[in-house]
């Protein structure tokens, strides 16, 4: 743990703000699925990079804390390291890749390959939390829709998915139903990580800085990926492991290799993939 | 009385006021719509027929008055009195509202097939495959090319677009029919073979329909009974033939003998 920056408050929020985004976080878990408003404050970052979720963080942190952050899946890429960086500065906590060892993970459209506990807490950076927004674009209309729970519509744009491609398309963004209640959307996760959301030990915070919305999947809660009888939900599979830990059960990223149309397909989860190489180090080239 | 099985009305209005602001829109209207029955509403433009029909069909709070509605149970509901919920699940399987202009009552960037099956996936329908059996059957009994089932209604032609708005709101068998000049802005060939194919649905689902038409051939093709309205009043009421041949108001006189004049 490293001292923070003295020229701001802890994690950067004012204590007001961080007791309005914990009031709107408390309603959020004693609502699963449903969408609190709350005034979300203009971050040292612009809109689209994750400033629902870093205002999340930061009414959730505390000193003892071990912040991890993935982009993608990955600890090393930009949003991850600034995001990371940030904490350390504002807030001084320890930071680390590793899965197991962080009490909250901050995260951008990925959940770890590594199981979850009641000890963590995962932060989901939300573009969009409406699900039906691109169907129906009144505000008053979609609010309107959850409290009576129409949700026929939500059904009609994976009709449209069977009816133009033969199967539901849609593979991120997947809508779920929480609780047996409010129609969800998962952050722009995979749809490959749906499952991992049903019944997960950890709590689940999502945060939509530019909507202004905080959400909510309490532990243990059963998350429910809609679909109907005939085409059943299903996650994406690959016809090849990891190219570099072998692992056939993670998300697989496609990484274009040269301008020549070479192209491999790695682990998502770069903490996972990384593991998975040193426990094995006679792969290892 | 006693064990006989008696008729009753399946909408009823008394005394329906809408007002916006100072503005009288309708004005102490009562009405009785009985099952397997097409009451047309005419009269001139602003004279009130859409307002009634917008507050009959759930989507316009009277200032004064009331709406009930006869379920299926036999039960009778004041259709404002209900929750918005049970409002909207009424309107979604046991009424149809069809929109003079079709844009309003499709969804014009979804395909023909989720158009139709949209009602039955709100009421819970999860099979794709009986979801999209049931639009086809009903996309061809309104002469819709099944083909063009997973076309957008922005390829439709203003006829083909009409009819697929009425299929959309027949597709789970309502027992009564909003609507708004469903052929007002057709050609008139085209408005005959619509006519003619709602003729026959209303006949074989024993439709109740309450029409608003300016068009009193429209009327006098569809409607058993006619209302004629005028500043949001209404003028006179009876069996269309009898309002067609034999009008008694002066302004239902002046109507009849302005359009029937061939």
């Amino acid at each position: 743990m490293t001292t923070p920056d003295p020229a701001y408050n802890f994690a950067y929020l004012d204590e007001q703000t961080k007791r309005m985004i914990r009031r709107a976080i408390l309603k959020a878990v004693a609502i699963p699925g449903y969408q609190v408003p709350f005034a979300s404050r203009e971050m040292p970052m612009p809109y689209g990079w994750g400033t629902g979720g870093v205002q999340v963080t930061a009414a959730l942190l505390g000193p003892e804390d071990v912040l991890k952050v993935i982009d993608q899946g990955a600890d090393d890429t930009t949003n991850a390291v600034s995001i990371r960086a940030f904490f350390k500065r504002t807030a001084g906590v320890a930071t680390t890749e590793r899965t197991e060892e962080a009490t909250i993970i901050q995260t951008r459209h990925r959940i770890p390959e590594t199981p979850l506990t009641a000890k963590q807490i995962l932060v989901y950076q939300v573009p969009i939390p409406e699900p039906l927004r691109f169907l129906e674009p009144r505000e008053t209309e979609t609010r309107t829709m959850h409290a009576l729970q129409d949700y026929g519509l939500m059904h009609v744009k994976l009709y449209e998915d069977i009816a133009t491609h033969g199967h539901i398309a849609t593979t991120y963004a997947y809508p779920v139903k929480v609780a047996g209640r409010y129609v969800t959307d998962p952050s722009p996760t995979p749809k490959f990580d749906n499952p991992k959301m049903n019944r997960n030990a950890a709590l689940q915070l999502f945060g939509a800085g530019r909507e202004q919305r905080i959400y909510a999947i309490p532990p243990h809660t059963e998350v429910v990926s809609l679909d109907f009888e005939d085409h059943p939900f299903s996650v994406q599979t690959w016809d090849r492991p990891c190219e570099l830990c072998g692992a056939t059960d993670s998300f697989l990223d496609e990484v274009v290799m040269d301008d020549q149309g070479r192209r491999m397909f790695v682990c998502s989860d770069s903490d996972h993939c990384a593991r998975r190489r040193s426990a094995r180090p006679e792969a290892a080239a | 009385m006693t064990g006989e099985t008696q008729v009753l009305p399946l909408l009823e209005a008394s005394g329906v006021t809408v007002l916006y602001g100072r503005q009288v829109g309708c004005s102490e209207v009562s009405l009785d719509l009985w099952p397997g029955e097409v009451l047309a509403v005419v009269g001139e433009s602003g004279s009130g027929k859409t307002t009634l029909l917008r507050c009959l069909a759930g989507m316009l709070p009277p200032a004064q008055g009331r709406v009930d509605y006869r379920l299926r149970d036999g039960g009778v509901e004041e259709v404002y009195a209900m929750t918005e919920a049970r409002r909207r699940a009424l309107q979604r399987s046991d009424w149809g509202f069809v929109y003079q202009t079709p844009a309003d009552g499709l969804r014009m960037t979804v395909s023909a097939g989720a158009n139709v099956g949209e009602r039955l996936m709100a009421l819970g329908s999860r099979h794709y495959g009986e979801i999209r059996r049931e639009a086809l059957a009903w996309l061809e009994r309104l002469e819709i090319d099944g083909a063009r089932i997973d076309e957008r209604p922005q390829a439709f032609s203003g006829g083909m677009r009409q009819r697929l708005q009425i299929a959309r709101n027949l597709v789970t068998a309502p027992r009564l029919v909003f609507m708004d000049e469903p052929t007002g802005g057709l050609d008139v060939s085209v408005q005959a073979r619509i006519l003619d194919t709602l003729r026959g649905l209303v006949r074989d689902m024993g439709l109740s329909v309450v029409l608003v038409t300016h068009d009193l051939g429209v009327a006098r093709l569809l409607a058993d009974r006619m209302l004629v309205m005028k500043d949001g009043r209404v003028v006179e009421e009876g069996l269309t033939d009898q309002i067609l041949e034999d009008p008694q108001h002066a302004y239902a006189q002046l109507l009849v003998s302005s359009i029937l004049q061939a």
